[in-house]
């Protein structure tokens, strides 16, 4: 019983985090954005504006739910339910922080640590694949249709890559638990350079740029340029539509999230043995946030920075230029580890 | 068989069982005899999806989430995209199964398939066990994948590749000549 | 848990899929009712691998080589799928019969 009431306070806490995290990341996005594009962003709502994501947000949710006539109607409502789904369950594999010791059992702060628990990360990932098509399909017009097969063939040419890029990082660290990488990234080369995955460079590299793609943020937003290219989202207004939107932003969360864990290191960091253990508890936590808010600020960074990449050349790139480096860089890995493990094939 | 249906009903795993199974069933009849196209194939993710997770109740974890990453993750989706362009006019499809003097004889042979083979498998297996297990570890199946299967993941791997390009081969758009 | 309840499951899902495969007239769907078939192979080989407690685990293997190859046999076959809607428009299996005698 007590694994069901510690299960049950994890997923609410980290419901109630992600939610938070969310709504304070779209109002840091406006706001980088607009010190980036050289103007006020929001600010009228509450002190800086911060209130500005609830504000849109209730206004989202009074807003008119328009029903095209021609959609079908089941479909389009379980669209977006179908979006938010994958980027809540990405969340509980990642690891907050360090484990903690109450009362002698230790509580990881990780909702649930799956033995595959990487390939349970890709195979969630790619379920957002449906929210999209069956958007597109379900609006029952022309435009969604063709912006859902667009955006579709986006995300799986690039979850190709994304799962490509990971498995140096499984060569390395032989394990495909999350908190199993973490742990592998604790100590250091020599004496000062941490020992974490971005050794794998280019794994990182691609993983980066595939999880730009995956959350179809710029520069590879084309299937979402409501201005220029009609998308997938045509059809949608009100709650449906800020739904979407929400998936979008929790996935940036997550994959800025993932690229810490597997490949900086975690919640890994120096913690002062100075301080009382409440405190002590919280400093992994904090390297954490401040790692993952780093990544999220790139996102955005790049998002007002890079122009949009057109669709050939978005899969060109995919195609034949992230998946061969990744095949590449995979056998380069094998060997390397091969040579570590078992010594040169020679002598 | 030795199991009795109280038996079987005690044991909270059947229960789970149950509860996988029969929208796995339910779901895979839907997809053989349903007239909306779309509801089908979604039919059929629901079917993989309880197939996967009976894999997770046998403690096939690397397996039942290989078959969500890729049955339902790429498979379905191709389904979803072929759907997509080859109907262009949306709206209820017309008729998506042949006429009863097709269906009659078709629902008589699974029927009969269905129970030659049942009554095979319940006279040979029918009072076994499933012997307590572990959940298989990945690091035992990628052993064994490149050590003892590896003149089959070879060979699979190269299908894989004959397939990509025979694809993009046979979908390709021919080039117009210019006369 | 008995071996039997997994390979009934199996079975059943193996006769919708053969009902399927005859019954249907869009060539997706025939499609959609052979990896019916399959998912019922894969439920067989692990639920026997899981019963004999295999050392070698080789139902386990045997399943991840179905599974891509059922990826690649629905790659191919959707591509043929479009081909065929390009040139006739039409994706019934019964509008096939040109080499009919």
């Amino acid at each position: 019983m007590t694994v069901f009431i510690e299960a049950a306070i994890k997923v609410a806490v980290a419901f109630v985090f992600i939610m938070l995290t969310t709504l304070v990341l779209v109002w840091a996005e406006r706001k980088w954005v607009s010190d980036l594009q050289n103007r006020i962003g929001p600010d009228r709502a509450g002190p800086f504006g911060i209130l500005q994501t609830l504000a849109d947000g209730l206004k989202a949710f009074f807003k008119e739910s328009i029903r095209p006539t021609q959609s079908i109607y089941l479909l389009y409502l379980v669209a977006p339910i179908a979006a938010l789904i994958p980027a809540l369950l990405i969340f509980l594999v990642i690891p907050i922080g360090a484990p903690i010791e109450i009362g002698g059992t230790t509580y990881t702060l990780q909702v649930m640590d799956l033995n595959i628990g990487l390939l349970y990360v890709l195979a969630v990932s790619s379920l957002a694949v449906y929210a999209i098509t069956l958007a597109g399909w379900s609006s029952g017009s022309k435009y969604p249709l063709l912006g859902a097969v667009r955006a579709s063939a986006q995300m799986i040419s690039y979850e190709a890559a994304m799962g490509l890029a990971l498995v140096p990082v499984v060569l390395l660290t032989s394990t495909t638990s999350i908190a199993g990488i973490v742990d592998a990234q604790q100590g250091t080369f020599g004496s000062f350079i941490p020992a974490w995955n971005i050794v794998l460079i280019p794994s990182f590299i691609i993983f980066l740029i595939a999880g730009f793609a995956e959350t179809n943020r710029p520069p590879f937003d084309l299937v979402e340029a409501e201005s220029e290219i009609v998308g997938y989202h045509t059809e949608y207004s009100g709650f449906a539509f800020a739904l979407f939107f929400l998936a979008e932003y929790i996935n940036v969360f997550n994959m800025s999230a993932l690229t810490v864990t597997l490949f900086l290191g975690g919640w890994a960091g120096p913690v002062p043995s100075f301080l009382p253990t409440w405190i002590q508890w919280l400093v992994p936590v904090f390297w954490f946030l401040l790692k993952t808010w780093a990544f999220v600020f790139l996102f955005v960074w790049v998002r007002a920075t890079l122009p949009r990449m057109r669709y050939d050349k978005l899969m060109t790139f995919g195609w034949k230029r992230l998946i061969p480096v990744s095949l590449a860089w995979i056998i380069l890995c094998a060997v390397a580890i091969g040579f570590r493990e078992f010594g040169a094939p020679w002598s | 068989m030795t199991v009795t249906i109280s038996e079987f009903f005690k044991e909270s795993a059947n229960w789970a069982f149950l509860a996988i199974a029969v929208p796995t069933l339910f779901a895979g009849w839907r997809t053989v005899t349903s007239n909306n196209i779309v509801r089908a194939v979604l039919y059929l993710v629901v079917s993989l999806g309880g197939t996967a997770g009976l894999f997770f109740m046998l403690g096939a974890e690397f397996v039942g989430w290989t078959v969500v990453l890729v049955y339902i993750g790429a498979v379905i989706i191709l389904f979803l995209i072929g759907i997509m362009i080859t109907r262009a006019p949306l709206g209820q499809e017309a008729d998506l199964s042949h006429a009863m003097n097709v269906k009659a004889p078709a629902a008589l042979l699974s029927t009969v398939v269905f129970g030659v083979i049942t009554w095979a498998m319940i006279d040979a297996f029918g009072n076994n066990m499933i012997p307590p297990f572990e959940p298989t570890a990945t690091s035992d199946l990628s052993l064994l994948l490149f050590d003892r299967f590896v003149i089959p993941f070879e060979v699979v791997s190269f299908v894989l590749l004959a397939a990509l390009i025979g694809g993009i081969a046979i979908a390709r758009q021919d080039e117009e000549v210019v006369s | 848990m008995t071996l039997i309840q997994f390979l009934i499951v199996a079975t059943a899902l193996f006769s919708f899929g053969l009902y399927g495969v005859i019954t249907r007239k869009n060539a997706v769907l025939v499609l959609a009712s052979v990896e019916l078939m399959l998912a019922a192979v894969n439920i067989n080989l692990v639920a026997f691998d899981v019963y004999l407690d295999d050392p070698l685990n080789s139902g386990q293997i045997f399943t991840l080589f179905t599974i891509a190859l059922a990826a690649a046999e629905v790659g191919i076959g959707i591509a043929i799928i479009l081909m065929i809607y390009r040139n006739r428009q039409s994706a019934d299996v019964d509008d096939l019969d040109l080499m009919k005698g």
